[in-house]
């Protein structure tokens, strides 16, 4: 088997090439780069391109669950991989998110979804501030214990509370509101609803088609279509990349990456780590918030607590490590395979954990930097490569001269 | 919040909390074991544990059949043992499986620990998931079999034409034996693209279906396959006998050997880590690998002992379980792993007979939280538990590392 594992060796080679090819471009051609993709992850839902759809299951239903778990997965990115936190009890704040949401546009109130965003982001910051003011203290595997255990409390709380909805769940979530004219009734011709239609596109074989039948109505944000959500939610997820950029290249970055890789030195250098660790905690939880508050209000508008096992929680972790832990980019891969691989291959069903957990380890043992690692960590891996054959080649001249 | 029910049934509640515990701290071994040796979370343990389940459960179909019958403990006493065989030989060898295939090449590249944690978990979903679908894949196994053979076949032969042509090619240089040359063969790929070849091959010849209809796996295991994402009985029920009375709670011949052999099982292991060679190996690559190593303890060996240790406590504890609750499924590994690993770092992870503490602490403090605030409380009140005592004590009730057990 040694030799399989040589040519994903190679594999994994020509991947990194490809990567370093791109970071080489000067910055204008990668801009144009990064435009086509964001076009394309718009209109991918429209294109419904062969071999990428999913055909047993609405693809723009596929597509809204992984821009939910890119968008998760980049959350806990800042609590793994800048802060070096191993958080196992995510899907709480992703709980705590849904259910403000739930509980005030819904079961307790009818406040407007775009009203609820905003409370519900900040309810979930306190909480994580709540959560990490005591046990930020503990220090690493216990702390993975001390959130999972957190997590499980909060899907038992909202399982056995009546005011939480129970086990039953809550029922008719305000969705996002629609822009443009949005009829309401039975026999309502698609074409007056929205701004505007956008047909999708049919292929039969590899010729493509228009299909005018099935329009998606822009910004109308009703049960039939899951699209304008999805399209709802990458907005947000750009806009939180964005501000992840930004605050990676700060001095708040920096200082989660000085407390990750060692605590003690950051602390004797002036960094108070216990704060930054709150900081980084709040802001994972914040972004949980705001992704499972657009998952409340999706196209279903229905939660309750099965949509929030603990399972999912390690499925986040695994997303964010199998991306490439500390790299934004790679904890959206992670996020969309982890969402998009069980969906792609429902055709075999009841197979398809068994390949997932195959194709797991097997990822792991492949790349274990992840598929798109952080700079520094294929840089510090380069030079200790370096090292090795610089020590090899010495002590075969040594041994040449003996 | 029921205090009344709670202190009228105080001895109750704990003797309870005590039978489960001791199962918790069996399973907590095997966590606590790998993380003191490898500082790594075993996340697949769990699924060790629920293997082991389920060879208790086949044992007992084996030898008794499907009829549901209630026996007393002493009449099931001789099956028991052997199910308490088979459990621990199938726990320890899904724990040494997942030791070659998830860890040690991840080991072998000193790979970050969070990765091997994210290995972890695939292996357990692939574990759990095999064992729900065991009625599809017997279905699949006689016809995979059969394409595995050919596969191999057509690797041999393969691999003895290259060899015979280096030979030629090297004719006159060093004599070598054909076998020889033959092991020098890169041999792999060649296995791996014949068998996926030979399966491709019987396929579009329509062979595998009539080799899997003939054999008809699943109908000859149809007692043990059942339907596969269902629970599992155990066909025998064994009934609990009441020996004495404390406080108003009728103990039972059950609770007993629950109690006696998990404690049995801990001072054994305690005395091989403390007293054997293996143990002392053991306790050097946890204080400190590098120097170890040095000091010529092989790490492989003593990290493969590790999780061969961690396999049998969990077949021992899945024995203990299935005698307590007699029914198994899927996914039952995974909430008692989760209570098992809360057991170890209550304890002090990395410390056996923390494990052991935290195990008995937790199942008290279920068993009483589940009488003060009802039973679907229970998993709360353990979990607040663990913060409250982490809080406190932030390295667990006995502090941790394997290392520092005195010999």
């Amino acid at each position: 088997m040694a030799s399989a594992a040589d040519v994903m060796r190679r594999a994994g080679e020509r991947w990194d090439d490809f990567v370093d090819r791109y970071n080489r471009q000067p910055w204008y051609l990668k801009a144009i780069f990064v435009l086509a993709m964001v076009f394309l992850a718009y209109a991918l839902p429209l294109l419904r391109p062969p071999l990428i759809t999913t055909n047993s299951i609405d693809f723009g239903g596929v597509m809204f669950g992984v821009a939910a778990y890119a968008l998760v997965a980049l959350g806990l990115n800042i609590v793994i991989g800048y802060a070096g936190l191993l958080d196992l009890g995510y899907i709480g704040f992703y709980a705590v998110g849904a259910y403000t949401t739930a509980v005030l546009t819904a079961y307790h109130g009818s406040w407007p979804f775009f009203l609820v965003l905003p409370v519900s982001i900040a309810v979930t910051m306190v909480t994580g501030v709540i959560l990490g003011a005591p046990t930020l203290r503990v220090r690493g595997d216990y702390l993975a214990i001390v959130t999972l255990g957190f997590g499980e409390i909060i899907r038992i709380t909202v399982t056995n509370v009546e005011w939480l909805g129970a086990a039953a769940g809550i029922k008719d979530i305000a969705h996002p509101n629609s822009i443009g004219p949005n009829p309401e009734g039975p026999f309502i011709d698609p074409s007056e609803k929205g701004i505007f239609q956008i047909p999708r596109v049919v292929w039969d074989g590899l010729v493509p088609h228009l299909d005018h039948e099935h329009p998606t109505s822009f910004l109308i944000f009703g049960s039939g279509d899951a699209i304008p959500y999805y399209w709802l939610l990458l907005t947000a997820l750009i806009l939180v990349f964005l501000g992840d950029r930004l605050i990676k290249s700060s001095r708040v970055g920096r200082a989660w990456e000085a407390t990750r890789e060692d605590e003690d030195a950051a602390e004797l250098m002036g960094v108070p780590t216990f704060r930054f660790k709150l900081m980084a905690f709040a802001l994972g939880a914040a972004i949980g918030g705001l992704s499972g508050s657009f998952y409340a209000s999706g196209q279903s508008g229905y939660i309750n607590p099965q949509s929030f096992l603990l399972l999912y929680s390690i499925l986040f972790v695994a997303a964010v490590v199998v991306g490439g832990s500390g790299n934004r980019w790679g904890a959206i891969l992670g996020g969309a395979l982890v969402a998009y691989l069980p969906d792609r291959f429902r055709d075999i069903n009841e197979y398809r954990y068994l390949i997932f957990g195959l194709a797991l380890t097997l990822l792991a043992i492949w790349r274990p930097e992840g598929l798109l690692p952080p700079r520094r960590t294929r840089r510090r891996k380069a030079a200790e490569a370096e090292i090795e054959a610089l020590e090899e080649g010495e002590l075969d001249e040594e041994g040449s001269h003996a | 919040m029921h205090f009344q029910l709670l202190f009228d049934n105080i001895l109750a509640f704990t003797i309870g909390g005590l039978v489960f515990g001791s199962i918790y701290a069996l399973v907590a071994l095997g966590y606590t074991m790998v993380y003191g040796v490898l500082q790594l979370i075993n996340f697949a343990h769990s699924e060790v544990f629920m293997y082991g389940t389920f060879a208790v459960a086949w044992t007992f179909v084996f030898v008794h059949g499907t009829d549901q019958v209630t026996w007393s403990l002493w009449r099931a006493l001789p099956v028991l043992l052997l199910a308490l065989l088979a459990a621990m030989l199938l726990s320890a060898s899904i724990a040494l499986l997942l030791e070659r295939v998830a860890y040690r090449p991840l080991l072998n590249k000193n790979a970050p620990k969070l990765i091997a944690l994210i290995s972890a978990i695939g292996a357990s979903f692939a574990l759990s998931e095999a064992m729900g679908v065991r009625d599809l894949l017997s279905d699949l196994l006689p016809g995979m079999l059969v394409s595995v053979l050919i596969g191999f076949v057509i690797a041999t032969v393969i691999v003895f034409v290259i060899a015979t042509r280096q030979q030629a090619a090297t004719a006159g240089e060093e004599p070598t034996g054909l076998v020889e040359s033959a092991r020098a063969v890169r041999s792999g790929p060649i296995v791996v693209v014949s068998i996926v070849l030979a399966y491709m091959i019987c396929k579009t010849l329509g062979l595998l279906s009539p080799i899997n209809e003939s054999v008809g796996l699943r109908e000859k295991l149809i007692d043990y396959v059942r339907k596969a994402r269902d629970i599992y009985t155990n066909p025998v029920t064994i009934r609990p006998h009441r020996l004495f009375e404390i406080g108003g709670y009728r103990v039972s011949d059950v609770d007993i050997v629950v109690v006696a052999s998990a404690l049995l099982m801990m001072v054994a292991l305690d005395l091989f880590v403390r007293r054997t060679k293996f143990g002392r190996g053991i306790r050097a690559v946890a204080q400190d690998p590098e120097s170890a190593a040095l000091m010529g303890v092989n790490s492989t060996r003593v990290i493969q002992v590790t999780f061969l240790v961690g396999g049998l406590m969990a077949g021992a504890a899945a024995t203990l379980y299935m005698l307590r609750i007699g029914s198994t499924r899927q996914n039952s590994g995974f909430i008692l792993g989760v209570k098992a690993f809360t057991a170890a770092v209550l304890g002090g992870i990395g410390n056996l007979r923390g494990a052991l503490l935290g195990g008995l602490v937790l199942g008290v403090a279920e068993s009483y939280g589940s009488a003060l605030f009802g039973s679907k409380w229970q998993d709360v009140v353990a979990f607040v538990l663990l913060v409250l005592i982490l809080l406190v004590r932030p390295s667990g009730l006995l502090g941790e590392s394997l290392g520092k057990a005195r010999a």
